[in-house]
């Protein structure tokens, strides 16, 4: 190392060299890193932190009592139920629109893909409201429903229609792309050997898709169980009867009941951490599309 | 088995009842639903529609909530951009942790991120009892309803720019430079040509999910009359008072917007796909 006029060469003549650090890229990297991780600490895991820092404040006793409320036990139960409907549903429905999309040309096939993704565009609200306007009171089928003693909106039904509604893209969305990059030609090998088309898609279709469709159910369900807007909507929160879980939480939350809001809130950032990790433990599968 | 707008013979099973279902499965949850609210607000006095729409209280939401999308949306092609960025180009303690976390908004209820904003950005809160002595006040404004909505929008454009990012191909960067290009003109001329229509697919991306945005938002909202209510919101009140006109009208204009949106995604990709070809 020679003087401060010998250094300052050396870095100029290092700096003309592609793909060598000199101290301003060493800079700029940092403050990148810095800035990126900071911006990502307040708004993701401060929040996040902020959850069983709450849900915690007055230790564990007070956080595993408030599970033993009653309304907060029945919107658990409503929120799995909720969950154990729409996401079969859904499952099927994803499997089915992947096939047929991803395994056949035929016109018009870009506005399904189109149609099938409308739901995420959709304001929550929006997708509340245009159950309440079919099956509400002045609705569509209103009338009828009445008259026939069934309750959709601010009941059940509605629920699992709107959650349905705002879920419905999660696992075809995955499969699709991913069904497209595998291709036919295992399908037809086993077809044109005698393999029927139940046997195929089990024994040959399902192996090879099943780390992306394990990832597209359980985004689905993350998202079913913690839907707010649209059930918000429908649910015309009912003690006891019409309330799932996000909606207990905000009841809570209103009545400055900050521990029993934080603790439901607490229950669903676990199941969101959780997806997250069994989406990184998908992604280096085989048979799981690299986004 | 007849292979309907099939080119080619194909022997897999299964295309008519797959579509079949599909169709109808997709009529029933989405498009009969979607086209009770279009012909219910069809079906208004037309001066009564205008009236909804057009009211002082509506267009001061439209204002908010189209303001704090774009700025939140701007923000995020900023942040976002140096997230992929830091993401793709840069090894450091925590990468693999960091990119997992960055699809948390996915996956975390919008009803659990609102209250916990609302709580740390409240004047005691973790992050707001240091803005408030500087007289920035987050909770129950403008400023808190952009936070949210920035918060929802990140991972759009941190994954839409991502891949692009790594499309970059290095060794014209090389090339460049080795031929005395500058490192802002290496970024300025290579980099950002090739990500701009992934940066702009996620800025659209971020502004429509925005817009239409509810639970994030309403905790921490405050939800003062004319000041902080976004147009979501109007849509609940109106059903609280069982005006299932008003709240169609408003939700016709919020599904219009959605349209428009979804519109600008695909012709934003279209190009985008159109530039990569050209680029080969």
């Amino acid at each position: 190392m020679g003087g401060p006029s010998s250094h300052a060469d050396v870095a100029a003549e290092l700096a003309t060299r592609p793909g060598h650090t000199n101290l301003r890229s060493t800079l700029v990297r940092w403050l990148l890193i810095t800035v990126s991780l900071t911006f990502l600490g307040a708004l993701l895991a401060a929040p996040l932190a902020a959850v069983f820092a709450m849900a915690l404040e007055q230790g564990w006793a007070a956080y595993f009592s408030s599970f033993s409320d009653e309304a907060t036990r029945a919107s658990i139960r409503l929120t799995l139920t909720t969950a154990a409907i729409v996401v079969p549903l859904n499952t099927v429905f994803g499997i089915t629109a992947a096939w047929c999309i991803a395994k056949f040309e035929f016109r018009g096939k870009s506005i399904l893909i189109t149609l099938i993704d409308l739901p995420l565009a959709v304001s929550p609200v929006v997708s509340g409201l245009i159950y309440v306007l079919l099956f509400g009171l002045n609705g569509w089928f209103g009338a009828w429903l009445q008259d026939h003693d069934i309750s959709v909106v601010y009941a059940l039904p509605g629920i699992v229609l709107a959650t349905m509604f705002v879920t419905f893209p999660y696992v075809a969305r995955e499969l699709i792309p991913l069904m497209q990059q595998l291709g036919n030609d295992e399908e037809e090998a086993a077809i044109t050997l005698g393999a029927g088309g139940w046997f195929t898609f089990f024994r040959v279709t399902l192996p090879r898709i099943r780390w992306g469709l394990i990832y597209g159910v359980i985004l689905c369900n993350a998202r079913a169980m913690g839907e707010f807007g649209a059930v918000s909507v429908v649910s015309g929160n009912v003690r006891n009867i019409t309330m799932t879980m996000p909606l207990q939480i905000e009841a809570l939350y209103n009545e400055y009941n900050m521990v029993g809001a934080f603790a439901v809130a607490s229950v669903l950032s676990l199941l969101a951490v959780a997806t997250l990790i069994i989406k990184t433990l998908v992604e280096g599968r085989a048979g799981y599309r690299r986004r | 088995m007849k292979n309907v707008g099939r080119r080619e013979p194909n022997v897999i099973p299964g295309f008519g009842i797959t579509l079949g279902f599909t169709t109808f499965f997709l009529s029933a949850i989405v498009l009969l639903p979607l086209s009770a609210l279009v012909l219910k607000a069809a079906g208004l006095d037309w001066t009564r529609f205008v009236e909804v729409i057009a009211s002082p209280r509506a267009l001061a939401s439209y204002r908010l909530s189209f303001g704090a999308s774009l700025v939140a949306a701007s923000v995020n092609m900023v942040f976002g951009f140096a997230l992929a960025w830091t993401l793709v180009r840069y090894e450091f303690p925590g990468r693999k942790l960091v990119d997992a976390i960055i699809d948390m908004p996915f996956a975390l209820p919008t009803a659990v991120s609102g209250i916990a904003l609302a709580t740390i950005f409240s004047v005691n809160g973790w992050i707001g009892q240091y803005l408030e002595p500087r007289g920035i006040f987050v909770a129950y404004t403008p400023l808190g309803i952009t936070v949210a909505l920035t918060l929802i929008g990140m991972p759009f454009v941190v994954r839409t720019v991502q891949p692009a990012l790594q499309e970059v191909q290095r060794d014209l960067e090389d090339a460049a430079e080795t031929l005395g290009a500058g490192r802002f003109y290496v970024f300025r001329r290579i980099i950002v040509p090739t990500v701009l229509p992934a940066l702009l697919t996620g800025f659209t991306l971020a502004f429509a999910r925005a817009v239409g945005e509810y639970g994030s938002v309403i905790f921490i909202a405050g939800n003062k009359y004319m000041q902080t209510e976004i147009t979501p919101l109007l849509i609940i009140f109106r059903l609280e008072e069982y005006d299932y006109a008003g709240a169609a009208a408003l939700g016709f204009v919020m599904l219009a917007i959605s349209f428009v949106m979804l519109l600008a995604i695909n012709l934003l990709q279209v190009w985008g796909r159109k530039r990569m070809m050209v680029s080969r």
